[in-house]
């Protein structure tokens, strides 16, 4: 199992250098210079320009200036922004609890629809249901995000009034914060309404983010449990009397989720493209908004660190559900 | 003599497109599929045929109109105006263009390159395998929007640098696809045969191998008209992609937003064509996969 874990491990260091490769020549392929693009000063005089030019490294080879900023990468330093003169990391741990619990919310969404329905779709095959569960994920799989949120909006916000249009909660509410996560917060907080406050910010925004990863799912199970449910050892559970619930529940279920615990995983880069365009939508305040806004203001320092971390953390991810994929699955693990 | 006339001669087989047809025919969602996708094809061909205004022409005395249905609305503006007195339908109509254009433009783009990279990697092996598959692991690394807005990002925003970064992003999915069938078709022994029979390295590579990976690849370049469509929207919208006063479906949504309260049909429109044109292109995609593909053949 540990050699397993190694194997699978050594795997991602040659990526990750190839993303910081990626982010490094980034600055460099701007059209334009590159002093300017990183000081975000126009028209300096000559002797600050030489002085900048020496600060920013830039007078060294190119090789020499991308071990020093890998140096720097490894250390857990991602230079400052040119806004706000901040720690790039710094804001990026910031604002990273916000887009971790939206996506967690929209992800839990997913798969709380998209699992009972995929499994009662394969168990229904060809019936009604089974088409209307396919035609509707094959509309969500096809459905721009960004305008799914705005009906959204229109509908429950505009026009019943139900939810709020943007935020993570009621500006009246004032809330120490202690993890990150506002529904946690509003909780700990101990103050009347505030809980409720945070939920209803959070509901549209996790649904249109969930929805193309909950047709994902639904699709994955789906075929995953026919797949299953045409295998000697599902027809020996029938045969042998037990009920239908147990094995589908028992013996078909297990082994079906293990190609969708894989889709859950790559899913993962979906919510956080996903997360871009609901988060400018709503005014969510996490790291999707955060990049945006860096582009439109040439802010490069924290679309590089942005991209960098965001890579990071989906090929960490990946690896996770690779190696659990490993645990689930003792095939995978005594094959490779 | 007799008896061998009575026999019918075995009946030759159906011809390699009518076999496919016979296969997609059966999938009622393809079919509608690709009906849609003609129609659209037809809409941008004959876009200032059909279109009843200029998709630029400003009715200064009829902004913001409701569609023809609705009260206030007029029979001139069949789907109402936008915020400045521009026709709705004739900006979708024209919008079709464009989307079908960063469609092929994108698709063949990175068709061509990717295709290229996967048939170099899967014949050479190897050093070059692993320097160019390695490569696109890290594209693949990336979510598509994200690496598509760094891209653009570096490039800047535009019509034409969103084709590319979209191109860019696609890139690692034909290469992949192209390696894997490469590597299968290169075991095969009529590429040996014709390597005996004195073929050089091109032409195995492009006239022997190349055809018979094609089916896969038609696929994954249908599919990648929807998934273009979608991020050039999405950038569109970002303000990354087309900026106005193109008829961009994204860019037309967001310009639209601060009217969502007062005039939805500015908001829902543009939304509705862009989810049916990448719906089209996604159930042809699916029909082409069940009928090419030969596992699936029953």
């Amino acid at each position: 199992m540990f050699g397993f874990f190694l194997r699978r491990a050594s795997l991602i260091i040659p990526t990750f250098i190839g993303i910081t490769l990626l982010v490094f020549s980034l600055i460099h392929m701007i059209p334009g210079d590159a002093v300017e693009a990183m000081s975000g000063e126009r028209g300096m005089d000559a002797a600050r320009y030489a002085r900048l030019v020496h600060q920013l490294g830039l007078d060294r080879p190119l090789y020499v200036q991308y071990f020093d900023y890998l140096g720097h990468v490894l250390q857990g330093d991602l230079g400052h922004s040119i806004v706000t003169q901040e720690s790039v990391l710094h804001e990026f741990l910031a604002l990273f609890p916000a887009t971790v619990e939206l996506s967690f919310c929209a992800m839990l969404i997913a798969l709380a629809i998209g699992l009972p329905a995929g499994i009662l779709a394969a168990l229904k095959r060809n019936t009604v249901f089974d088409y209307a569960v396919m035609g509707v994920s094959l509309t969500g799989y096809s459905m721009p995000i960004f305008w799914w949120a705005l009906l959204l909006i229109l509908l429950f916000s505009v026009t019943l009034g139900w939810t709020p249009v943007s935020g993570r909660i009621d500006i009246l509410f004032d809330l120490p914060p202690v993890t990150g996560f506002m529904l946690i917060d509003s909780l700990l907080s101990g103050e009347p309404g505030a809980f409720r406050s945070a939920l209803s910010h959070l509901i549209l925004p996790a649904i249109a983010l969930g929805t193309i990863p909950l047709a994902v799912v639904a699709r994955m199970t789906r075929s995953a449990m026919l797949e299953v449910l045409r295998e000697d050892y599902v027809r020996t559970a029938r045969a042998k009397g037990l009920s239908r619930f147990r094995v589908v529940g028992i013996h078909a279920l297990r082994n079906a989720l293990i190609p969708v615990v894989t889709v859950i995983g790559l899913q993962v880069g979906t919510l956080l493209a996903g997360a871009i365009l609901t988060e400018t939508i709503f005014s969510w305040p996490g790291i999707g908004k955060w990049l945006v806004e860096a582009i439109h203001r040439r802010d490069y320092p924290v679309v590089q660190g942005g991209i960098l971390l965001s890579a990071t953390i989906i090929i960490v991810v990946n690896l996770a559900v690779d190696l659990l994929y490993g645990v689930i699955n003792p095939r995978i693990r005594h094959s490779s | 003599m007799s008896q061998a006339a009575t026999v019918a001669a075995p009946a030759a087989p159906p011809h390699p497109l009518r076999e496919f047809w016979i296969h997609f025919r059966q999938n009622r969602g393809a079919v509608i599929g690709l009906a849609a996708v003609v129609v659209i094809a037809l809409l941008a061909l004959c876009a200032n045929l059909i279109a009843p205004h200029s998709p630029i022409a400003q009715f200064r005395d009829a902004t913001l109109v409701p569609p023809a249905w609705q009260a206030g609305g007029s029979a001139r503006f069949l789907l109402g105006t936008d915020p400045v007195g521009r026709d709705m339908l004739s900006r979708l109509i024209h919008g079709t263009r464009l989307s079908l254009l960063i469609g092929l433009v994108s698709v063949s783009l990175s068709l061509v390159l990717g295709v290229t990279l996967g048939l170099i990697a899967g014949y050479f092996r190897g050093v070059t395998e692993i320097a160019i598959m390695r490569l696109m692991d890290v594209m693949l690394a990336l979510p598509s929007l994200l690496l598509a807005v760094a891209i653009v990002a570096v490039l800047g925003p535009g019509l034409v640098n969103a084709m590319y970064a979209i191109a860019v992003v696609m890139l690692p999915h034909y290469a992949r696809q192209t390696r894997a069938a490469v590597i299968a078709e290169m075991a095969k022994d009529y590429v040996n045969a014709s390597r005996i029979a004195g073929a050089g390295t091109l032409r195995i590579m492009f006239d022997c191998v190349l055809p018979n990976c094609t089916a896969p690849l038609i696929v994954q370049a249908t599919l990648g008209f929807s998934s273009a469509i979608l991020d050039a929207a999405a950038l569109g919208f970002l303000g990354l992609g087309a900026q106005p006063p193109t008829p961009e479906w994204g860019s037309m949504l967001a310009s639209a937003l601060e009217f969502i309260q007062s005039a939805w049909w500015v908001v829902t429109f543009p939304g509705l064509a862009i989810l049916l044109s990448v719906l089209a292109f996604n159930l042809t995609g699916d029909g082409l996969r069940d009928a090419l593909d030969p596992k699936l053949k029953r």
